[in-house]
């Protein structure tokens, strides 16, 4: 699906300074050398396994599907990987590619944390050095991931430029990668950035289509009617639709952090408001105004609340391949508090997303329906701020 | 031949750079004049935007106060054709790629050939990307201007090749903003463009100081200064005009030795 120069589409490309040019270059050359390189795949899946815990469950959440009395839902429990989310797919295969590179340095940028978490984990447990850029409104938002990350030896720059959220974080992160090249790797997080970053990231999450499919296949004998996942850059989606994609009878439906709705400026959804623009090295779909100035985009969830979205997602959106809709952050918090009541996870307030949708669409499906919805993560890092949504107190 | 070639007939160029609307219209206007009327060659006009990847702290900063100050890109469209009424010198954008896509390429460059802009800096539009805009450029007869880092080893060339009006050297690794000491091998990068090209080529990021400006004009045809006049104009607000052209005058006669 991406052509030699990383479009989508008329969506991609590498729209960044020539000062990166050659990095991105050679990123893409090894990345295309290793990718089949018997030994890296070998290494990978050797981690992926007995470090990460794949593969991650599919479980089928009986309780749910009754309470809400329509399809019978599965969740893929990406929550269940060490780290306690996606992130982990994308960081080792990247940690392990910067690697065989011969950097010695990752940088990162992280909303939520959970992929600052990630990085710092894989600058670890392979023995590198590890900044992570994290807009300071959510250094405050997850003070308990910042610690962890100081914890796992990684040095966390709280950014305080624009809206000190995960945009700043990202350009942050790429001026910081202009100044140092020659031994640092930037780890990008989610599917978005520069070709080859879109790909590289996307086949590394590719495996929770790809596990999720075959596990699907084993207990119902058939594929599902629905796949759904959140959407901010769009890393668990895309992993989560990608071995789905050429099955047409399997709707894809990403779920956007509308934030207080998407009739108001405090949103995050791109798809339904955004429109095409071309920004943090890529083409694709942009919350902005009319000059094209980035919106100070808002929602709930530190991990969603950004103003663009990945390439290949705004590609499946154009051909009406996927379906992009809008959640509400009440919406997210009901699903939120939903999960963890009736079957005992807390899924993050990213995942609370997709679950939410997933209570709607249900009920209007028949009872021999699936769906498969993806829990991209785990909700511990996100209990005290919704407490405080529900106007309750409590110190981590 | 490009309008942009006049900026390089009275000896080294000195390129001075300044944020559009830092803090308001009517200041721009009278720091660029001061400029010009203290040796500026050529003039680089920014247009703000909310998020430039490639511009250091000061840099940033002035956009964020152009953009609070309301300023937007048809305020500074009539901001130039106004100051077109007594400003000849060569007169260059330099904004981001989406302040351009998202008005409409077409409009926007036709816009600039109307009001007598001769070319375009936009720091991520590499190489790679430049037939995003470069066909109605030259259509418009703007010059989208080509920049060379210190880490274009084996695109320096093939950059120099194709390149119209200038060449933007980038002198260090890193986003804009005053530095110490250049480290770059700068006469070895114009080499390989001299090889390949008659477009003239100058020199930005870090410099500040004219013994800095001197040593790059030793190498390159021209010199651009950005951090260290927005700096300037950050402390001064509406009266920079005087102590931004002293140092415009300042610079241009380091280079003119």
């Amino acid at each position: 699906m991406t052509n030699p120069k990383g479009r989508f589409g008329i969506h991609g490309g590498q729209y960044i300074p020539e000062t990166l040019m050659n990095a991105v270059i050679e990123l893409e050359q090894a990345y295309e050398h290793y990718k089949n390189d018997p030994d890296f795949v070998r290494e990978l899946n050797e981690l992926l396994a007995n470090y990460a815990g794949r593969p991650s469950l599919l479980y089928y959440a009986d309780k749910l599907t009754k309470t809400l009395g329509g399809a019978k839902i599965y969740l893929k429990r990406e929550d269940l990987n060490h780290t306690g989310s996606h992130k982990i797919n994308n960081v080792l295969g990247q940690a392990l590619l910067a690697k065989k590179m011969g950097k010695t340095r990752l940088i990162a940028e992280t909303g939520a944390g959970q992929h600052g978490v990630a990085a710092a984990t894989a600058a670890a447990l392979l023995g590198m050095e590890c900044v992570v850029f994290m807009g300071e409104e959510d250094t405050k938002r997850q003070a308990l991931n910042v610690y962890r990350m100081r914890l796992l030896g990684s040095k966390v720059v709280p950014v305080t430029s624009g809206t000190a959220t995960l945009k700043d974080a990202v350009s942050e992160a790429m001026r910081e990668w202009t100044s140092r090249i020659a031994d640092t790797h930037y780890c990008l997080g989610s599917v978005m950035g520069p070709h080859p970053f879109p790909t590289i990231v996307r086949d590394f999450q590719s495996v929770i289509s790809k596990e999720a499919r075959q596990q699907i296949l084993e207990k119902e004998g058939r594929l599902p009617d629905a796949v759904i996942a959140c959407v901010g850059g769009g890393s668990n989606a895309i992993g989560s639709f990608y071995n789905f994609i050429n099955d047409k009878d399997v709707r894809l439906i990403g779920c956007e952090a509308a934030g207080r709705g998407i009739d108001t400026f405090e949103t995050a959804a791109t798809v339904n408001t955004g429109r095409l623009g071309i920004f943090h090295g890529m083409k694709s779909y942009f919350c902005q105004d009319k000059y094209g100035q980035i919106a100070p985009v808002y929602s709930i969830s530190a991990g969603l609340d950004y103003p663009g979205v990945g390439p290949e997602h705004a590609y499946l959106h154009d051909i009406g391949r996927a379906e992009y809709v809008p959640v509400t952050d009440d919406e997210a918090v009901d699903a939120f508090e939903f999960l963890s009541r009736t079957e005992g996870i807390i899924p993050a307030i990213e995942s609370a997303h997709a679950v939410a949708y997933a209570m709607k669409l249900a009920p209007t499906m028949d009872k021999d329906k699936i769906i498969i919805v993806t829990i991209s993560g785990r909700g511990d890092k996100d209990c005290a701020a919704i407490a405080r949504y529900r106007g309750e107190d409590i110190y981590e | 031949m490009s309008n942009i070639a006049k900026a390089f007939e009275n000896g080294k160029a000195f390129i001075p750079f300044v944020t559009c609307g830092d803090p308001d219209l009517e200041t721009t206007g009278k720091i660029v004049r001061e400029m010009v009327k203290n040796g500026a060659d050529l003039v680089e006009l920014g247009i703000p935007f909310s998020d430039p990847t490639a511009e250091g702290p000061v840099i940033q900063g002035a956009n964020i106060r152009a953009l609070s100050g309301g300023v937007t890109t048809d305020m500074i469209f009539a901001f130039v054709e106004q100051l077109r009424e007594d400003v000849s010198v060569p007169l260059v954008f330099m904004t981001y790629a989406n302040v351009v896509f998202s008005y409409g390429a077409q409009k926007f460059i036709s816009t600039c050939q109307r009001i007598g802009i001769d070319g375009l800096i936009l720091p991520d539009l590499p190489y790679e990307e430049k037939d995003e805009f470069l066909p109605i450029c030259r259509q418009y007869g703007v010059d989208l201007i080509s920049l060379i880092a210190p880490t274009s080893e084996g695109r320096a060339a093939m950059i120099a090749k194709e390149a119209d009006g200038f060449i933007y050297i980038v002198s260090s690794l890193g986003v804009t903003g005053m530095r110490s000491k250049i480290t770059t091998d700068i006469s070895k990068l114009v080499s390989v463009i001299r090889e390949n090209t008659s477009v003239p080529c100058a020199v930005g990021f870090g410099i500040s100081t004219p013994e800095q400006a001197k040593e790059m004009s030793q190498y390159a045809d021209g010199v651009i200064v950005g951090s260290a006049i927005v700096k300037q104009i950050a402390e001064h607000g509406k009266e920079a005009a005087g102590p931004v052209g002293e140092y415009v005058g300042e610079m241009k006669k380091a280079i003119s030795v």
